[in-house]
């Protein structure tokens, strides 16, 4: 898929998540959003994984740290049949499986998450048994920025670099918000590229949306060390009375809202169309 | 460890001295792990003192350190158990049932892997290093925890096999060792089944359900019980979760009194299990948890500790007696 079918798609993919949420009543907006795009771009180019493949003992695994963005997570992987797309209409609904956090109940999904800091540890775990038994798999997980205030991170940081963890890749969702408000109010975490590199891992800084800059940043060995990826996103991404609105952390668009939000990402997916033809 | 009484009992029975259960624990797993090299420990610098240091040396592709760090160490047994690999994630009790709670709840149960967690030197095994050291709330915390089976053994045998049941199991365990050298309390041939009680006497006077290693006091107590003419049954219940109903309620059918006996808090473990299995059958026998109370515990010897809440011999007994003359 090149970048510009991953665009032209993303439209699509933002529009089912917003309407996935509404249906809900409830999850994460903006978050979603600033994750979307990297979460496409995994799925549709770089995890080695297929629906028919979920069982695979060789699989490449991702793991979502940043559990409460799984609306995202739900619409990439109904669009890429791991499950119908209609199942989304129950989410979070009495007694459906399909939960405001992953769960390995939904095909494809790898571990249960939502606590915060515990993805990186578990895909350490995870790395690590495919470096014991010579498997080629590769390890994924997406972090959040309010996240990486949990110590755990930083205790999986340390033994990642330590066991030289090249098949494993950490990428930040860096929309520099969290519930509270701006990251850098609620507990400073910069400068991130220099911690991360003092604690032994290769680092890369991208722009988060931008699929060509983000396939090169994820696809490119890093021998003997982990990867992590600085993804600088916008949050509320796409929506434009959404974008850095710290509100939409977890806020669900009214019924005029959602009709907005679809009109804009319709209106949008319509002119890169024009300009294509 | 015990009385002079209770020593010249314990060679009354016949009961031969073992070695501690963590060393049971480390070499059959060691055994375990070189027949099966997909079988992983993961230690947080307590190789050493879960006396994993001799299976470091001979498998050292089969052990991964994680350093001081024990939210790190139940992540990772759940990544590796979630890869296929059979994980044991080895650390102290107390820091383990406490500092990583949540991993234990979501990363391990939660999320359904096999993972094995070892809680070791459980208990007050670390008695006069503090409360720090001690975990007298881990069967509480892990029992109101969904998806786990819960085990504490009495002696090397239930140790053993124990460890055996875990390795084979396909859904999460924890095993809860202490440090002290134990008497073989489980005659040969025993059949070990996780979630189900082993019987060690029969007796219709008082019952004694107790767990690890309080079992081979409420054995001494019973025996020393019978030499004034009262039956005491003793059961180890070396699995708290799931627990075994069926014994505790033929218990409450058949005995006046009922004692339960746990090297952990009164609140939250075997006694409450056993105690609201008993009521909700609308059985009331005469009933005590023998256990740690709500209170700053002694600090000292396990054994000093045992003694000084009762757990002992003559304590128990005495608990049972009082018991049967209300």
């Amino acid at each position: 898929m090149t970048d510009q079918e991953l665009t032209l798609k993303s439209f699509a993919l933002r529009r089912r998540m917003l309407t996935l949420i509404h249906g809900a009543g409830a999850g994460h907006t903006g978050g979603g959003l600033s994750c979307l795009d990297i979460l496409s771009l995994l799925y549709n180019r770089v995890l080695r994984i297929t629906p028919e493949t979920v069982d695979s003992p060789t699989r490449d695994r991702y793991v979502q740290s940043k559990g409460h963005c799984v609306e995202a997570l739900y619409a990439v992987m109904a669009d890429r049949g791991y499950f119908p797309d209609a199942d989304l209409d129950t989410v979070c609904h009495y007694k459906s499986y399909y939960v405001g956090h992953p769960t390995r109940k939904i095909k494809g999904m790898e571990m249960n998450t939502g606590a915060l800091g515990h993805g990186l540890p578990i895909c350490l775990g995870m790395a690590l048994a495919a470096k014991m038994d010579g498997d080629a798999f590769k390890v994924f997980t997406l972090l959040g920025d309010g996240e990486l205030a949990e110590g755990s991170n930083w205790e999986a940081a340390m033994a990642a670099a330590h066991y030289k963890l090249d098949n494993l890749v950490a990428i930040l969702d860096h929309n520099t918000l969290q519930i509270t408000g701006h990251t850098k109010d609620v507990m400073s975490n910069e400068p991130l590229d220099e911690k991360w590199r003092a604690f032994g891992w290769e680092v890369r800084a991208v722009n988060g949306h931008d699929y060509a800059a983000l396939t090169q940043a994820i696809t490119t060995p890093h021998p003997g060390k982990p990867l992590f990826i600085i993804a600088n996103t916008v949050k509320g991404k796409g929506v434009s009375f959404m974008e850095n609105v710290g509100k939409w952390h977890h806020g669900v668009p009214s019924d005029a809202e959602l009709a907005q939000a679809l009109a804009e990402l319709e209106a949008a997916e319509k002119k890169l169309k024009e300009a294509v033809a | 460890m015990f009385t002079p009484a209770a020593k010249a009992m314990a060679e009354k029975l016949g009961l031969k001295k073992g070695r501690a259960n963590l060393e049971e624990f480390a070499d059959t797993l060691q055994q375990l792990a070189t027949a099966d090299k997909n079988l992983v420990a993961v230690t947080s610098d307590s190789r050493g003192s879960g006396k994993l240091a001799p299976y470091g040396k001979a498998l050292p592709k089969q052990i991964v350190e994680v350093g001081i760090a024990e939210q790190n160490l139940v992540g990772i047994t759940a990544g590796l158990a979630a890869c296929g690999k059979k994980a044991f994630g080895v650390s102290p009790s107390c820091f383990l049932t406490a500092r990583s709670l949540e991993q234990i709840k979501n990363d391990v149960c939660y999320s359904n892997v096999p993972a094995v967690l070892v809680g070791i030197s459980s208990g007050v095994s670390y008695g006069a290093l503090g409360s720090t050291h001690h975990s007298l709330h881990d069967f509480a915390v892990l029992r109101a925890i969904n998806n786990l089976t819960l085990i504490a053994p009495a002696d090397n045998f239930e140790t053993r096999e124990a460890v055996k049941f875990a390795a084979a199991a396909k859904r999460p365990v924890f095993l809860r060792f202490g440090k002290a050298a134990m008497l073989d309390v489980i005659p040969a041939g025993t059949k070990f089944e996780a979630g189900q009680a082993i019987t060690l006497r029969e007796g219709k006077d008082v019952a004694f359900l107790a767990s690890g290693e309080t079992v081979i006091h409420a054995l001494l107590a019973a025996a020393h019980l019978a030499e004034a003419g009262l039956s005491a049954r003793v059961l180890s219940f070396h699995t708290i979760k799931p627990l075994d109903t069926a014994a505790v309620l033929a218990a409450g059918r058949e005995c006046r009194a009922v004692v339960t006996v746990e090297e952990h808090m009164v609140h939250g473990g075997l006694g409450e299990a056993v105690a609201a299995t008993l009521l909700a059958a609308g059985l009331a026998p005469r009933f005590k948890i023998v256990g740690l109370p709500d209170e700053d515990t002694v600090t000292g010897a396990q054994a000093d500790i045992f003694r000084h809440y009762g757990i002992s011999m003559e304590g128990l007994a005495e608990t049972a007696r009082g018991l049967l003359k209300t």
